[in-house]
This record gives structure tokens, C-alpha cells and sequence, in this order.
């Protein structure tokens, strides 16, 4: 039956509501995880704090595992769900230049505006960077659009390029990730900053 | 008092869910950098609307007469300020501050927190989405390019920490 949009035209007040409701779920769980804290998404990086893969790999497991469980019962036709198209060179450099962003300001957009919206004045510094981000990109456009555009490979699911049923990547992701939770746990003691982690 | 944060797993598994009711309601993930885009061209638009029109990017978020504020992504970050403050208030932690770490000024902080914005909502929009709509929503739906996108995000940020690291630890 779901996605619910793709059997019923929302008038533009529920559309907007659901998004703002949606929004608002999502800033939610963002804060009550910490994540309004630059000092404790900085952690990742420096391994004194993983609540970031911690949380952003549960979200993504949940998520995923929902969703295909949905659609076993047929609640949620997964071909109406969007999947971001691929194109090779401007996921690479895009996710370079994002990473380098993250490590400067301590925040992703997601977090920064989440942050900003409990007075943390270090976030709104980042989300007018952002803004201005966003200008430089519309203004340089047609300098980079060819990068933009280059090497598109189409909505490609992973499971699909490995050879992989979803479930089986889905079960593999799993075990990565329980893997991966245990070194986070373990780096957080090895890497310790007590002083910060007291702190935020 | 202010409270502690939620256990990881928990709020993980929460935001697990909202992400997925995002996909049952309207068949999409969730996103950020989208809305502070839209935000930027709604601004544009206000500010010079000559330039606006006459720009093939600006242009696009104008045509019949659509205003580029009253969409999805727009609303979506309101709704994030609104949760990040319900949060902030039920968990006791408003307050206008500068975070940082003890052994760096003010202004550096504010500086290098300008220019990371700057960087990332770039690369998000060359990426065509940013932690949220293409890392953590791809992943959901296993699409290549949102492992791709998370894995460039996270090696690039591990690559550059030990440059930026008087800033953090």
C-alpha cells in the first residue's frame, strides 16, 4: 500500500505539514542522540567518542531492514521508494569535500541545524557557511556541471552490482556493523578524553 | 540539570524509524542540505529576482510561479529546528553558547565553523545530497551511491582530522 504518495495527491498544506512533522521526528532523535554536540561528533574522528557510526548505522539497519519487511507483508512497494542516482565522480568528490567540511565545522547540515535550534551559536556560524556553500554552488555551476554529470551510472542498488540478494547484503550489513560497533566501544576507551567527553 | 543523552542504540533505532516513515509517506528519505539550498534560492530570488530569472540554476525553483520555501525540503528542516528544540527543552539544554574546545579562541572556532559549512553543503550539493539525504536515506535503500557517498564523507574526514586536531583535542 505504501508509499501513501504514490496513491493519493496530497493538497500542499499535508504535503508540507508531513514534511515539517518528519522534520521534526528527525531533529528530535538527532538532539536526544547528542548530535547538537560538535565536540561529541568530533569524537568520531578522534575516537574518544563513536556515538556517530553508533547511531547512524543503527538508523540505516532499522531502516532498511524495515522497509524490506514492509514490502514482504505488503505494506510498502519498495519501487516506488527513491534511490539516489549514481554518478561516480560527484559522490567521490563531493563526499571528500563534505568530509574535510565535517572535520572543519563539526557538523553536518542535518546536525547543524538540529545544534542551532538549542542556541548553539557555533552551529548557526555553520548553517550561514552552508548558505553561503549553497550560493558558491549555484553561482559556479556552469563551471562544474560536466564534473557533475560525469560517470552516471543510473539508480544502482549495491546488492545488485555484488550479485547479492537484498537480504543477504542486509544480513552481511549486520554483521559488519555489530563488528564494527565493538571496535567503536573498544576505541572509546583506548582513545579516552575524559576531559571532553565530562564535558559535553 | 541538564540530562544525559539517549543511549546511541536507542536513539539510532529512533531515528531508524522516523526515516523510514519518511519512505511509507511519501516514498523519499530524509535530507538537509536540500532545505538550506531551497532557503539560499528563496533568499536569491527576494534579493535580486533579475539575476535569479535569468540564471539557468535559479530559475528552475521559480517556474509557474512556484516559491521555492514552500517545499518539502524547506518545511523538513523547520521541522528539525522545532524537534531539536523540543529536545533541547525536555532535556534541559537551551542555551546560547559558543562550543569549542578550551584551548582555542572564540573567533577561531566561529571561523573554522563558517568555512566547514561552506565545504559541506558545497560537496553536498556536487554529491546531490549530504550526510542525511544520500549517505544515511541511500544506505537505506541500498543505493550505491549512498555508500559510496558515506564512505568518501567518513575516509575524507579521517584523512584530514590529524590537520585540524588542535581544534578538537
Amino acid at each position: 500500500m505504501g508509499p501513501l504518495s504514490s496513491h493519493f495527491i496530497f493538497p500542499e498544506w499535508l504535503e508540507l505539514l508531513t514534511a515539517f512533522l518528519i522534520g521534526t521526528g528527525f531533529g528530535f532523535s538527532l538532539e536526544q542522540a547528542g548530535f547538537s554536540s560538535s565536540r561529541k561528533l568530533a569524537g568520531m574522528f578522534y575516537g574518544y567518542d563513536t556515538t556517530v557510526i553508533k547511531v547512524f548505522f543503527t538508523a540505516a539497519i532499522v531502516a532498511l531492514t524495515g522497509s524490506q519487511i514492509m514490502s514482504y507483508l505488503g505494506w510498502l512497494n519498495l519501487n516506488q521508494v527513491y534511490v539516489n542516482e549514481f554518478y561516480l565522480s560527484a559522490s567521490v568528490i563531493g563526499g571528500v569535500i563534505m568530509g574535510a567540511g565535517f572535520i572543519m565545522g563539526g557538523f553536518c547540515p542535518g546536525t547543524g541545524i538540529c545544534a542551532l535550534s538549542i542556541g548553539k551559536i557555533d552551529a548557526m556560524v555553520f548553517v550561514a557557511g552552508g548558505l553561503a556553500g549553497a550560493f558558491l554552488f549555484a553561482e559556479t555551476y556552469p563551471l562544474i556541471q560536466n564534473l557533475a554529470d560525469a560517470n552516471y551510472k543510473g539508480p544502482v542498488k549495491i546488492n545488485e552490482s555484488l550479485g547479492l540478494s537484498p537480504g543477504l547484503f542486509t544480513f552481511l550489513l549486520v554483521a559488519v556493523a555489530a563488528i564494527m560497533f565493538r571496535i567503536a566501544e573498544t576505541a572509546e576507551k583506548k582513545f579516552a578524553q575524559p576531559a571532553i567527553t565530562d564535558e559535553v | 540539570m541538564k540530562k544525559k543523552y539517549m543511549n546511541p542504540y536507542m536513539a539510532g533505532t529512533m531515528l531508524g524509524i522516523v526515516l523510514l516513515a519518511a519512505m511509507f509517506f511519501a516514498g523519499r528519505g530524509l535530507g538537509a542540505s536540500g532545505g538550506i539550498k531551497y532557503c539560499m534560492v528563496s533568499a536569491v530570488g527576494a534579493i535580486d529576482n533579475q539575476h535569479a530569472m535569468d540564471s539557468v540554476y535559479y530559475s528552475k525553483y521559480f517556474e509557474d510561479g512556484k516559491k521555492p520555501v514552500k517545499s518539502w525540503l524547506a518545511f523538513e528542516i523547520f521541522g528539525i529546528v522545532a524537534g531539536g528544540f523540543i529536545s533541547g527543552a525536555v532535556s534541559k539544554r537551551l542555551k546560547f553558547r559558543i562550543e569549542k574546545s578550551p584551548k582555542i579562541s572564540n573567533s577561531r572556532r566561529l571561523v573554522f565553523a563558517f568555512l566547514g559549512g561552506v565545504f559541506f553543503v558545497y560537496g553536498a550539493q556536487l554529491a546531490r545530497g549530504c550526510t542525511s539525504g544520500a549517505a544515511l536515506s541511500g544506505m537505506a535503500v541500498l543505493s550505491l551511491a549512498g555508500f559510496v557517498t558515506m564512505a568518501a564523507i567518513f575516509g575524507s574526514a579521517y584523512a584530514f582530522a590529524w590537520f585540524f586536531r588542535k581544534n578538537w583535542i
